[in-house]
């Protein structure tokens, strides 16, 4: 089947199986691999997106789903400088090995789109959608709260 | 050392981050190959039994279908995987074959491997394979064990595989004139690493070339390429084992384990890149298992509160077979149920039990977070029933520093022993309570506040790290003055290309941005040992440092020759050499690369040690246990980098609470896995334990190598069990609530506060 979208800015035309799912599609199909794939059943979180501005898990998702709509993965958030949210998780050691970040700065960008004055209590409870097995979460929340700034300034 | 840079001991900011915050990094997953095929593994559903046949016809007939190997196909003796620490004799007879041989002992056990165009159509493939198993009894716990309806290795005739022993003193006569003697069993559950990516190969055949590359590789990618190369067999120099990116290890990923095999083997008949990843469920069927133990355990003490012995039994179920690390859990049950305390006489057993269960590994802290709960809970029980306080306890026993080397127990059948290297562990403790604010939130203790009874938890350890025998390091200064780094060691998450800089910064005095790691590949080193037992700092970073001095070395006579001088006349001054007033840069130093290499040999362990404390509310009609405070202090001798090893400790801290609390693979007695999800297998999230710190010192430099450094990034997990159980203990004071068993779920405390009310209102 065709399946038309906008990835990360540009319009894409692809050919997918039926079953194949969105993080497939993207990963394999398109070969952005910065959606990382580390369940498959929903409760990871490594592979959120960004459809239409809503953080979704893409292996939940299946190709055929995204007609038309606009999808934005961790590769259309990077540009060369580093972004307050990318800035801040290095600056904190948001991270370790790494594989969990995308999916967590997926759902924090989406997270402080909508809410830029968000308290830790709710970035603690949107991020209990994602794990990580690193860092023990501590500093994952502190970067995050301390990107808001630039949200709320519209800096982002 | 002099060195005029001071890298080392600074919170630099990690350069891995800049690729992988931007999801630029290259994860297995991530690596493709022009024209592979993809691999897909058919499991075992049933936890034992004999394979009477397979028939794969009708999956060979779907088109994109290329391959089906099962154990037939790998020779008249299906090779097995080598057991890699502790490879005693004994313990041959349970290492586990390529693909299963015969019998099937547990349920995710590779039977055959489907090679196909693309993983969907090789996953369709496996619904085609007619499998006909024999199904016999299993055997999942040991009751089953000792009743023996069935024994998994029928040439060994039971299934104990093996006994370890820690022996120390005379425990019996300790026993037998002791004021007072406690016995008591405790348990610990089946759980694991649950790293985030699973693990996965790419492998490719180049057949002009008789060439093998395989990317994936983590951890011990010397000692996999000659396993591998000796099972395929192949020349060593024929294998390359690439390390790319890896997204956590905690000492279960990079073993090796059958796919290590099957997917370099099917690349290798089909001449073309074959690719493998494993999806969740596989993980949890397939990649160690880790932690589950029981035990009786007896302590004896002295009436004025001296440890004077201990002594038990404990099982540890290693499931169906012996994996490369397998005896590493059992063995330190044994060896450091005596921690950082005075014991004096030691007589421990662990028998290695094989049960129709997922085959277990290390584990972060492998056997000491297990013997820490054991050991931590029964001095608290003592502290109780002789009426001492249990810090009053702890300060009685903890070895002191003037003690120090400190003898472990004598460890057999491997013959081997250890001690303890430095540390004041009186210091660290006490360090601990104060910056806790122990005798301040003592005021809490046992009350209930807003429906939560609250209480304090306590308990110290020590942290083995920086296993021998070496570490390899080849330094190159590029002819641009840039520095490239190979090294032996592996990255698996810990930021090792950041910290190697900033140790190659400081010994060769040349920028930190202009050096580059390279790491974890065997095209890199001759040799390498990599990462395990916190050892790649200490061992990797010592290499680099005699490297380092090498270069310099090198440097001085290079320059010395183009300035017409002596070697010792010529000063390293940053990026330039100079000689009586005249400058050269590095980067016109040489035409050609000037390149050394250096090997850090080290047959002493590292033994960082410390004391963690927590503040726990328990909500008695849930059995909900909220971590109100949690802290660690440790001493590392040195640290490298603050900022990741910080890091390190509090990630650590989480899986121990994980592990305290949540983390449990559970098997129903047909030896079916219940738990094959992260909706069933419950990790901590971000909501679940907010409050924790940390807090590194460096009071005592490890006196046996270069850096002073001591193997940190497992401690942190060590004791989480004990002091969480201590806390639990000691805000359920009240009703005597003795928590026994781990995990500490609300239901298993609930349990345990009715069993507690149930036996008040019996004596009452
Ligand atoms: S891979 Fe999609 S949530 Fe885990
Ligand atoms: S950094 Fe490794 S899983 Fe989050």
């Amino acid at each position: 089947m065709q399946v038309q979208f906008e990835l990360n800015g540009e319009a894409v035309i692809t050919d997918v199986e039926p079953r194949t799912t969105l993080a497939d599609c993207i990963r394999d199909g398109l070969r952005k691999t910065g959606t990382h794939v580390g369940c498959e059943h929903g409760v990871c979180g490594a592979c959120t997106v960004l459809i239409n501005g809503d953080a979704v898990r893409a292996c939940l998702v299946l190709a055929v789903q995204v007609q038309g709509d606009k999808v934005v993965t961790i590769e259309g958030l990077s540009g060369d400088e580093l972004s307050p949210l990318q800035v801040a998780f290095r600056k904190h050691h948001a991270l370790q090995c790494g594989f969990c970040t995308p999916g967590f700065i997926t759902t924090a960008h989406a997270l402080l789109t909508n809410e830029p004055n968000v308290n830790e209590e709710r970035v603690r409870d949107v991020l209990s959608g994602n794990l990580c097995r690193c860092t023990g979460y501590i500093p994952i929340v502190e970067a995050v709260l301390d990107a808001r700034i630039h949200y709320a300034r519209g800096e982002e | 050392m002099k060195a005029s840079n001071s890298y080392i001991g600074r919170p630099m900011d990690r350069v891995e981050d800049l690729r992988m915050v931007r999801g630029r990094g290259t994860y297995v997953a991530d690596v493709n190959r022009p024209d592979q095929l993809y691999g897909v593994i058919l499991r075992s559903s049933v936890a034992h039994g004999k394979i009477r046949s397979i028939d794969f016809t009708r999956a060979l007939e779907l088109p994109g279908v290329k391959l089906v190997l099962t154990a037939a196909d790998l020779g008249a003796t299906v090779p097995r995987i080598p057991v890699r620490l502790q490879p005693l004799p004994e313990l041959e007879p349970f290492r586990q074959p390529m693909l299963a041989d015969r019998k099937v002992r547990y349920v995710g056990e590779p039977i055959a491997v489907v090679i196909a165009e693309s993983a969907a159509i090789a996953e369709d493939a496996l619904e085609h394979i007619d499998l006909d198993i024999e199904r016999l009894p299993a055997i999942t716990n040991r009751e089953q064990v000792e009743a023996a309806a069935s024994v998994l290795f029928e040439d060994h005739g039971s299934n104990t595989a093996i006994t370890w022993k820690a022996l120390l003193g005379d425990a019996d006569a300790a026993f037998k004139t002791a004021d007072y003697v406690r016995r008591e069993r405790f348990q610990i559950q089946r759980h694991t690493a649950m790293f985030m990516e699973p693990r996965g190969f790419v492998a490719e055949w180049d057949a002009e070339a008789a060439k093998l590359t395989v990317w994936g590789a983590a951890k011990l990618a010397w000692h996999n390429r000659r396993v591998l190369a000796a099972a395929l067999g192949l020349d060593e120099d024929a294998v390359n084992l690439v390390e790319v990116d890896v997204g956590g290890g905690f000492g279960s990923r990079g073993e090796f384990y059958p796919e290590d095999y099957l997917i370099p083997a099917a690349a290798k008949i089909m001449q073309r890149p074959v690719k493998w990843t494993e999806d969740r469920r596989e993980h949890m069927m397939s990649s160690n298992h880790a932690r589950e133990i029981e035990c009786n355990v007896e302590i004896a003490v002295s009436r004025d509160g001296r440890f004077l012995g201990l002594r038990g039994q404990i099982w540890a179920d290693i499931g169906a077979y012996l994996r490369t690390n397998g005896s590493m859990g059992p063995r330190n049950v044994a060896q450091f149920m005596s921690g950082p305390y005075c014991f004096g006489n030691v007589d421990l057993k662990c028998s290695m039990l094989t049960t129709n269960k997922t085959p277990s590994g290390s584990y972060r802290g492998p056997g000491r977070f297990e013997t820490d709960f054991i050991r931590e809970r029964l001095i608290d029980i003592v502290a109780r029933e002789l009426k001492i306080d249990r810090l009053e306890l702890r300060r009685r026993n903890l070895v002191a520093d003037s003690q120090m080397p400190y003898r472990l127990p004598f460890i057999t059948p491997s013959d081997s022993s250890n001690e303890l290297d430095s540390g004041d562990y009186h210091a660290v403790f006490e360090r601990c309570l104060k910056e806790f604010g122990w005798e301040e939130r003592s005021k809490l203790r046992g009350k209930l506040v807003d429906g939560y009874y609250h209480g304090l938890g306590i308990g110290s350890f020590i942290e083995g790290g920086a296993a021998g025998p070496k570490e390899d390091a080849r330094l190159v200064l590029e002819t641009d003055g840039s520095l490239s780094v190979y090294l032996g060691s592996s990255a698996i998450g810990q930021g090792l290309e950041t910290i190697m800089a900033q140790i190659a910064a400081d010994a060769t005095e040349l920028p930190f941005e202009k050096i580059t790691v390279n790491h974890g590949s065997t095209s890199h080193v001759k040799d390498g040992y990599g990462s395990y037992h916190s050892r790649s700092t200490v061992m990797g970073g010592s290499s680099i440092l005699l490297a380092g001095e090498k270069l310099k070395e090198l440097i001085r006579e290079t320059a010395a020759k183009r300035f017409n001088c002596g070697p010792a006349e010529i000063l390293i001054d940053g990026e330039q050499v100079s000689y009586a007033g005249n400058h050269l840069s590095l980067s016109k130093l040489s035409a050609v690369p000037l390149e050394v290499e250096a090997s850090f040999y080290n047959t002493k362990h590292t033994w960082a040690y410390g004391t963690q404390a927590a503040h726990v509310a328990v909500d008695p009609g849930t059995g909900e246990v909220k971590v109100v405070d949690y802290l660690s202090v440790e001493d590392v001798g040195r640290m490298i980098n603050p900022l990741t090893l910080h890091g390190q400790a509090i990630g650590a801290i989480v899986q121990g609470l994980g592990g305290a609390l949540l983390e449990h693979l559970v098997y129903d007695t047909e030896g079916q896995l219940l738990t094959g999800s992260f909706a069933d297998y419950l990790l901590p999230t971000a909501s679940d334990f907010p409050n924790i710190r940390s807090i590194t010192l460096e009071l005592k430099p490890c006196p046996n190598n270069p850096l002073g450094a001591k193997g940190a990034g497992e401690g942190g997990v060590i004791p989480v069990g004990g002091v969480i159980g201590n806390a639990v203990a000691d805000a359920l004071f009240h009703l005597n609530v003795q928590p026994l068993e781990l995990p500490l779920s609300p239901p298993r405390i609930w349990e345990l506060i009715e069993e507690a009310h149930q036996q008040q209102l019996g004596s009452s």
